[in-house]
């Protein structure tokens, strides 16, 4: 079964929605038994990072999904969360990549909306993505390359828009909502 | 490269697609959901569904649609026609779709744009705009193109971005239903004034016209509906094109 943490973010309807296209049972829970048992845990989330936290933090789920041991894969607020420091709102975050999120620097349209490339790909999640290949993006804060960065995209600057430490996975980037390709790299994690 | 966006548009009336000029003559254009999934094989970027039905029933059909078109395609969506209440954007996104578009609504009551930006972000919400040249000036017109209001289409973008719109879909009525292009003008002059996405509607009639769209102006996105609907100009054909000429695009 594969787990997608319900939490007070939008867009969660759309990653079940991907799931179930390609064939996957999935449950939209916060039920800590459930994410803990789970094959694969998803952790999605289109909102505003302190409250996000803040809800987090009040029902412990994010020491709990810092201690999951399945293939966790964050897409979008949730990779912003999993890194150290967001400058939304100044918020902490789970600390499970080595980086910080910063907020755009205003010289261009805000947010970061469409379709965009990768470079620098490396990972087993993005197995048969080429980089002239376009995901969808949207975002207004970005994640600094680090060491867990496993792929690259350039808007104003270049920024993580994949990470991945052990068992953890993230997107900047919504493979549920980029076509053939984003399913693709579901399909490469949930067959992880 | 952030690429340009291909915008295909539904006008939905009684569950079906239909098409207009000049914002009358309806003609039925198809099974919304079956045309949605074609775009998405032919490469569509995103696309936009307004609802156009005058009822009662409206809302619960609107929102069953979007629960349908939100399980079959795999791009995201914005959903318009008739949202007037943070409670009406609220199940429209509840259901699937990933962007509302206020129109009217937004003018009556302004806050309401920050108040679904407050509660769902910016990307979330598109301020659609009609805009008329009326005695030298761009001025806003409402309720689908009837009535025209005192605001400048030029003051009121700025307004909307101000509080909290995350893109313009700003639509020329003097150009839309034409097919003699974009309204280029207008459109760059929007595109100065704010620093939000700017979709251009209203006027595409062949490719050059999303060319000299993409070329002239900083529109983010191009919208047209019936051209893609019968078949016209086909998504993959135009985005050959616009890729041949340099501008970025994603092509499949």
């Amino acid at each position: 079964m594969i787990a997608i943490l319900k939490y007070n973010a939008g867009n969660i309807t759309s990653v079940q929605n991907a799931i179930e296209r390609l064939g996957f049972d999935c449950v939209i829970t916060d039920d800590k038994d459930e994410l803990i048992s789970a094959d694969k845990v998803i952790f999605p989330g289109v909102g505003e990072a302190s409250s996000a936290m803040k809800y987090l933090k009040e029902r412990k789920l994010d020491l709990l999904i810092k201690n999951l041991k399945q293939p966790v894969l964050g897409i979008c607020l949730g990779l912003q969360l999993m890194c150290e420091f967001s400058e939304e709102g100044d918020t902490d975050g789970m600390r499970i990549f080595n980086t910080k999120v910063k907020k755009y620097p205003a010289f261009d349209i805000v947010p970061h909306m469409g379709w965009n490339n990768l470079s620098n790909i490396k990972s087993n999640l993005l197995n048969g993505i080429q980089p002239l290949d376009d995901v969808y993006f949207v975002h207004s804060y970005y994640a600094e390359i680090c060491e867990n960065t496993t792929s690259v995209c350039h808007y104003i600057l270049p920024f993580s828009a994949s990470m991945q430490k052990d068992n953890f996975y993230a997107t900047q980037f919504h493979p549920e909502k980029s076509a053939d390709v984003g399913e693709q790299i579901l399909l490469n994690f949930l067959n992880l | 490269m952030l690429k340009k966006r291909i915008i295909p548009c539904l006008d939905i009336k009684n569950g079906r697609t239909v098409k207009g000029v000049n914002f009358v003559e309806l003609q039925d254009a198809g099974d919304p959901i079956e045309l949605a999934k074609r775009y998405v094989l032919e490469g569509a970027d995103e696309l936009v569904l307004l609802d156009i039905t005058a009822s009662i029933e409206k809302r619960k059909n609107l929102v069953s649609l979007v629960c349908k078109v939100a399980k079959e395609i795999s791009i995201p969506f914005t959903v318009g026609g008739g949202i007037n209440s943070l409670e009406e954007a609220k199940e429209v996104i509840k259901a699937g779709a990933d962007k509302v578009s206020i129109n009217s609504a937004a003018v009556k009551n302004p806050v309401l744009i920050k108040e679904i930006a407050d509660e769902f972000g910016s990307q979330c919400v598109v301020v659609a705009i009609d805009s008329k040249w009326v005695d030298g000036d761009w001025y806003v017109f409402v309720n689908g193109g009837r009535i025209q209001t005192q605001l400048k289409t030029l003051e009121w973008v700025k307004q909307v971005e101000v509080l909290g719109a995350g893109e313009i879909l700003l639509t020329s009525m003097d150009h839309d239903g034409t097919k003699n292009g974009f309204a280029l003008e207008l459109t760059d002059l929007v595109c100065k004034k704010v620093k939000i996405p700017v979709i251009a509607s209203g006027g595409a009639g062949n490719e050059n016209h999303f060319y000299e769209l993409f070329h002239t102006t900083h529109a983010s996105a191009g919208l047209a509906a019936s051209i893609f609907h019968y078949k016209e100009m086909t998504i993959p054909h135009l985005k050959e094109i616009l890729k041949s000429l340099n501008i970025p695009i994603r092509c499949k």
